[in-house]
């Protein structure tokens, strides 16, 4: 029998029923049914955030860092646009959440009444999928589809629009077990002849590299344990997007490190000489393959992804297989095992003594500096003291973001939450917010700049109310770095408008949110700060002043090929003026 | 590396959807914020009961981009599923237009004989005025639109293409 209840207890029980524990959220006239549903339930605990985008980023830190569905309730009009910051980054990054919006009441949806605005065709193209709901006896089914779509095949965020009057009118209350969805199937079990062809082309390769994205990680942990068992079991080289770093342990040998546009020398050298290539869950995105036509000439490539939209996008592959990732990885370690290939040992070993030689080059050597921090030395540093605990790392977007991805290394998968395919200044913060609050007694740490963090500053609060022990550790050259260096290369050294005249004091700041706040000027300051910050039960705002002028390389120039790197060591003025054709300039 | 020459080709493609609120948005949004072309879009519900309507699209693009919009397109929630009817064979293509031609005299006998020769219907008419209608493939309306210039067009309406695979199959 189908349970009477009113929308907004539907939603609650919906949510419970889903399994959300935390939802992060932000009241308002047209949620105030579901706020007040809220209010009289403990299954579902309700953060309070100080900006709706926060609320957003904080859902994806807490999906990210634990593979579940994030949860996000907002209010209309103001509620939503808000939001919508958020819901993209997600989309781009493939996160599951589900956002609830209120709207107004059904019979003004059209009237441009108080706080309405057209939330399902605004979200329309940033949102995997989205439902207005009419009707309170659709209510319970929709919610259950939202977590269904959300997490399933490719995950991305689904919101549900539910107008005021919706939320008060009684319906019946259906179960997660009652829904099945009527269109959305997405294929998980990779074709078997495909997989046999492509341990074929594996086996017989000479300069073989695997290339995995965030797919390996969204797919959840059977797959990265997979991934390792094959990647060890063929021996070959592997390389990951930033998305995708974690899925294999940065201290391994066959570990090439990150590729793309700042991914190393040896990463991206190996996938220009390569003869297949491998990519499992990744996506050719631009930051990737740099020149299209220069991308890896020489290669067969083969592509694993959930998303069928993915195959043959950027970069046509000679063979695509549809499918899970750890479903995929699981048949091809089979059939390899039943298969045991003979390894072309001459090959693969002449192949690994030219990845050597490129490795020699020490693409992410600076130049150290007594009298100011590098910032590269920072990362490295505050990597040291950090490893051996349960550490999770976000980050901004900028140079301090690429550094991070450079200088710590990843051992596990869900342990770094970067904003990669929007780019999103300010997300950090927030999403440090949600994975402190799954991973309590982890150091959760946000690698963040100061321009960035500014951003999004208001969390702090949130953090200090929720007593979140975020670490902010704020890699502050004064400059929006990134653009800066952009412009330096670019623009003449016409540092337009990426200078930052009046920052803030982070460490009043910090007093100011009633936490605490740490400054390191010199490098002999730095250990000692950084463990001050460790031993700090709450949240800290760590001001690490860096060198303001230092540039992050190696570096892929926009619209250059993998084997045409600016290299930090060695980069003269010419080089630099010849470094970036004029189609180059046009891309970003 | 991509070894076929990149020129355009036109497809049709047959969506069946969910019949519910947004979706035609869904696919039109889809279509310009990717920037793929739309030559031709008809939707209209074809089965009541199970809810499904049908969208019938004709656009041009370098065979990777048809690809792409096939997969773009199966990616949508509500889409039960996408034909590529030119790939799938010559597809039976019909579209039906109302032509309104004025004039007197000679232009108007003119009119009305080739009308005649083009089985054109007239629905509605004046001493002054015809409409025709007509169904037929593209370029035979095309081709009688262009006849009709000279002889007093004065507005055409057309429903773009409905398309529908042969054989006695389903898609
Ligand atoms: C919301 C948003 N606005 C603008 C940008 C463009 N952008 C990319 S990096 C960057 C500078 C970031 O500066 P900061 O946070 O200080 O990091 P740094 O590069 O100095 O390490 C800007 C403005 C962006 N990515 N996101
Ligand atoms: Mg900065």
């Amino acid at each position: 029998m189908a349970r009477t209840m009113t929308g907004a207890e539907i939603v609650m029980q919906a949510l419970a029923d889903q399994g959300v524990e935390h939802i992060f959220g932000y009241p308002g006239g047209a949620v105030l049914p579901i706020y007040d549903a809220l209010f009289q339930q403990d299954a579902v605990k309700h953060i309070l955030v100080r900006h709706e985008q926060g609320a957003v980023h904080a859902a994806e830190g807490y999906a990210r860092s634990t593979g579940k569905v994030g949860a996000v309730l907002v209010t209309s009009g103001p509620g939503a646009t808000n939001a919508v910051t958020g819901l993209t980054d997600a989309l781009m990054d493939s996160i599951p959440l589900v956002c609830i919006t209120g709207q107004v009441p059904t019979h003004l949806i059209g009237n441009d009444a108080f706080q309405e605005c057209d939330t399902v065709g605004i979200t329309r193209p940033c949102t995997k999928h989205n439902y207005l709901v009419r009707d309170v006896n659709d209510l319970a089914r929709v919610l259950h589809e939202a977590f269904y779509v959300a997490k399933t095949g490719r995950p991305g965020p689904v919101v549900v629009d539910i107008p005021k009057d919706v939320q008060f009118a009684e319906g019946s209350y259906v179960g997660p077990s009652n829904v099945v969805h009527k269109t959305y199937r997405p294929k998980v079990k990779g074709d078997q002849e495909a997989i046999r062809q492509a341990v074929d082309m594996i086996a017989a390769a000479k300069k073989p590299i695997f290339y995995t994205g965030g797919g390996v990680i969204n797919s959840g942990p059977a797959a990265t344990q997979l991934l390792r068992e094959f990647v060890r079991m063929t021996g070959h080289p592997i390389t990951s997007t930033l998305m995708g770093l974690g899925a294999f342990p940065a201290s391994d040998k066959q570990w090439l490190g990150m590729l793309g546009m700042h991914g190393t020398y040896e990463a991206n050298m190996a996938m220009h000489d390569c003869d297949v290539m491998v990519n499992v869950g990744a996506r050719f995105d631009d930051r990737i393959t740099g020149r299209l036509d220069a991308f890896s000439p020489g290669s067969a490539k083969i592509h694993i992804d959930i998303d069928p939209s993915s195959i043959n996008k950027n970069v046509r592959v000679d063979l695509p297989i549809i499918g899970d990732a750890a479903y995929v990885l699981e048949e091809l370690i089979r059939v390899w095992r039943a298969r045991t290939p003979q390894a072309d040992k001459e090959a693969h070993g002449a192949w690994w003594k030219q990845i050597d030689g490129w490795r020699a080059r020490n693409c992410l050597d600076y130049k150290p500096r007594d009298d100011v921090i590098m910032p590269q030395l920072a990362v490295q540093r505050l990597y040291e003291l950090t490893k051996k605990e349960d550490v999770y790392i976000t980050t901004e977007v900028g140079q301090h973001q690429m550094w991070a991805a450079q200088f710590y290394r990843f051992e596990e998968p869900n342990r770094w939450m970067t904003s990669g395919g929007l780019g999103t200044m300010g997300y950090g913060l927030p999403a440090a917010v949600g994975v402190q609050m799954a991973h309590p007694d982890a150091l959760v740490i946000d690698i963040a700049g100061e321009a960035s963090v500014l951003m999004t500053m208001q969390e702090m609060s949130t953090a200090v109310q929720y007593e979140l022990p975020i670490k902010i550790f704020i890699l502050n050259n004064q400059y929006m770095g990134m653009v800066r260096q952009w412009q330096e290369l670019l623009h003449g050294g016409r540092y337009s408008h990426s200078y930052t005249e009046a920052l803030p004091d982070f460490v009043k700041l910090a007093e100011a949110y009633q936490c605490v706040g740490i400054r390191a000027e010199k490098p002999g300051d730095l250990d000692d700060a950084i463990k001050e910050m460790m031993s700090v039960k709450k949240p800290v705002l760590f001001d690490c002043r860096v060198h303001k002028e230092a540039n992050c390389y190696p570096m892929i120039p926009s619209g250059e090929a993998h084997n045409n790197m600016l290299m930090g060591d060695d980069v003269s003025e010419e080089e630099l003026e010849a470094a970036i054709s004029e189609e180059g300039k046009v891309l970003v | 590396m991509d070894s076929r020459p990149i020129s355009n080709e036109q497809h049709t493609m047959s969506v069946l959807v969910d019949n519910e609120p947004g979706v035609l948005a869904r696919v039109i949004g889809l279509f310009s914020g990717r920037g793929y072309n739309i030559d031709s879009l008809t939707v209209s519900e074809t089965e009541h009961e199970a809810h499904l309507s049908r969208i019938t699209i004709v656009t041009t693009g370098t065979p990777m981009v048809i690809e792409q919009i096939k997969s773009q397109l199966e990616r949508l929630v509500p889409i039960h599923s996408v034909n590529d009817l030119t790939v799938s064979g010559q597809p039976m293509e019909r579209e039906l237009a109302l032509i309104k031609v004025a004039g007197k005299g000679e232009k108007r006998v003119e009119a009305l004989r080739l009308a005649e020769a083009f089985r054109a219907q007239v629905i509605d008419a004046s001493t002054e005025h015809f409409v025709f209608e007509m169904t037929g493939k593209l370029n035979k309306i095309e081709q009688f639109v262009l006849l009709m210039k000279p002889l007093g067009l004065v507005e055409v309406a057309r429903t773009g293409i409905a398309a529908i695979g042969r054989g006695p199959t389903r898609m």
